[in-house]
């Protein structure tokens, strides 16, 4: 596994030719982690299908594990923020785990021992392993949020790029996520979250501040002051343990 | 119950059509339905009436003639989303009712054509000869063939459309191989069922399936198992009660698709009653 798992260089990102974030440097090493910390609409999701290759950039140089991103969008896991047809499919939760090894069976080979193993192991991870034969529609909210990341998981790629992946889940999903994420750093994933969650974020190595362009980049206990947090969602807030506390209104006149 | 198709060949011929229109649409239907589809199906099913009429006048194939409706159809849309802010379902549903008010300006300007607006809607199901079961066999095996091959790029496009790329797909080439197989089916099918009625072929028998099935292979077998049952049942309310052919087939679906639907709604509150 290559050592450098994305480098952007004055990249910015848009849809249709507009650049709704502008101004990104970043050179992420594999088996890092990075929170994209920022307000509804700051450019979050849009870098992230950016980086999975879903999205041209807007302008800018990309290179995502040491190759073009078009040529390695299948080495990205991507965890979207919506799965809308989640609740139609005839399909069980372990059927949706399973999807994640296509990639590696290619077209027409049958599911092998190891992928059945690394499926199992990512259900297991998530606390899944009981729902496998559940109708995906059956399932809760949570649930079949663990399931969206138990298949990411499954994918044993090299660059995770997870959409608001504690979004439904409860205390012990909570924290079956952040195993696992350890897993995927130890194993050698480079990570990148897009997040509001001010807990899962400090867990990151990195955080960067986006409000339509990089207010600030670094490590959360540098980053997260109050100055940058004002600037980045327009009101005063400051860190108080994991939680961020309303201090002040932005005011432009 | 099976006399009049031993005594009549047009009778056989009918329920082979059935049944290779059934299996067609299971197929194809099962995406249409999983990937909320309908609206383009019903727009191509009504979309190549203005084709269909013009091969007529003509005289052309009318399959050609659908084909080119199903083509401007689907290019239509790709046009006007592409140049504009629409939606997919703006597009669509303009493109839908231009073609068919184009497909009856044209049929109304015709005398000749009068009478062929019946067959063309409603389809000659008591008609179709040797030639037009070919035709259908080959369709059959194609889209078949079609789906084994994307198999998995479908599953995956019917998931999530973003989750096709990142494994190494062309999300938008196998979206537009899914419109292909949906047009063809379309224009291969209208001769037998009608323009009209091949839409509920696509949609009442793989939403039977959608109720049942844990699996997608087993939603299209129930689609498959629906829409022969409908065929046979449909032709011979047919022939025993003098209705149209077409759409006692369709009608046996949907009916077929409410009998369903009321079974799963019982079974899952006795299921939560006795938990």
């Amino acid at each position: 596994m290559t050592s450098t798992a994305v480098v952007a260089r004055r990249l910015a990102v848009g849809y249709g030719g507009r650049a709704v974030l502008t101004g990104i440097d970043a050179y992420l090493k594999a088996g890092g982690s990075t929170a994209l910390v920022g307000s509804n609409g700051s450019g979050k999701s849009t870098l992230l299908k950016t980086l999975a290759g879903l999205l041209p950039p807007v302008s800018g140089a990309l290179e995502i594990m040491g190759g073009a991103v078009t040529e390695m969008s299948h080495k990205v896991a991507y965890l979207s923020q919506f799965h809308p047809n989640g609740f139609v499919l005839p399909l069980c939760a372990v059927d949706v785990v399973r999807m994640a090894r296509y990639d590696q069976r290619g077209r027409w080979a049958r599911r092998s021992q190891t992928d059945d193993a690394i499926v199992a192991e990512s259900m297991e991870m998530m606390k899944i392993s009981n729902l496998g034969d559940i109708p995906l529609c059956d399932l809760s909210g949570g649930q079949q949020q663990r399931v969206y990341l138990a298949q990411v998981l499954a994918r044993r790629a090299g660059l995770l790029l997870l959409d608001e992946p504690t979004a439904g889940l409860d205390a012990p999903g909570r924290a079956a996520y952040m195993e696992a994420m350890v897993f995927e750093r130890e194993r050698g994933a480079a990570i990148v979250t897009a997040t509001h969650d001010v807990a899962e974020a400090s867990t990151c190595d990195r955080v960067l501040l986006v409000a339509g362009r990089i207010v600030a980049d670094g490590p959360p206990a540098i980053v997260m002051t109050p100055e940058n947090l004002l600037e980045t969602f327009g009101i005063g807030l400051t860190k108080v343990g994991d939680h961020l506390v309303v201090t002040e209104h932005h005011h432009d006149h | 119950m099976i006399d009049p198709f031993l005594d009549n060949g047009f009778m056989q011929r009918a329920l082979v059509a059935g049944i290779l229109v059934s299996l067609t649409c299971a197929v194809v239907g099962t995406y249409v339905v999983l990937r909320g589809m309908a609206f383009i199906g019903d727009a191509l099913a009504h979309g190549v009436l203005p084709g269909v009429a013009m091969a007529t006048i003509l005289g052309l194939p009318t399959m050609l003639g659908a084909g080119v409706g199903a083509v401007v159809m689907i290019g239509g849309v790709g046009l006007i989303t592409a140049r504009s802010k629409l939606s997919n379902d703006t597009a669509i549903g303009l493109l839908f009712i231009g073609l068919l008010a184009l497909g009856v300006v044209l049929v109304s300007s015709s005398d000749s054509l009068t009478g062929d607006l019946e067959a063309i809607l409603f389809g000659q199901f008591l008609g179709v000869d040797t030639t037009d079961l070919l035709v259908q066999t080959i369709a059959l095996l194609a889209v078949c063939a079609i789906s084994l091959y994307s198999a998995r790029p479908f599953l995956l496009l019917c998931f999530d459309i973003d989750l096709v790329s990142t494994m190494g797909y062309k999300a938008q080439w196998y979206h537009r191989l899914m419109l292909l197989m949906i047009a063809a089916t379309v224009v291969v099918s209208f001769q037998t069922v009608g323009s009209l009625l091949v839409f509920g072929m696509l949609l009442a028998p793989a939403g039977v399936g959608a109720l049942l099935a844990r699996r997608i292979g087993s939603m299209m077998l129930w689609a498959a198992g629906t829409g022969v049952l409908s065929t046979y049942v449909g032709l011979l309310a047919s022939y025993h009660f003098s209705w149209a052919a077409g759409a006692s087939v369709v009608l046996t679906a949907v009916a077929i698709f409410f009998l369903t639907l009321v079974f799963v709604s019982v079974r899952k509150s006795l299921t939560l009653a006795s938990a």
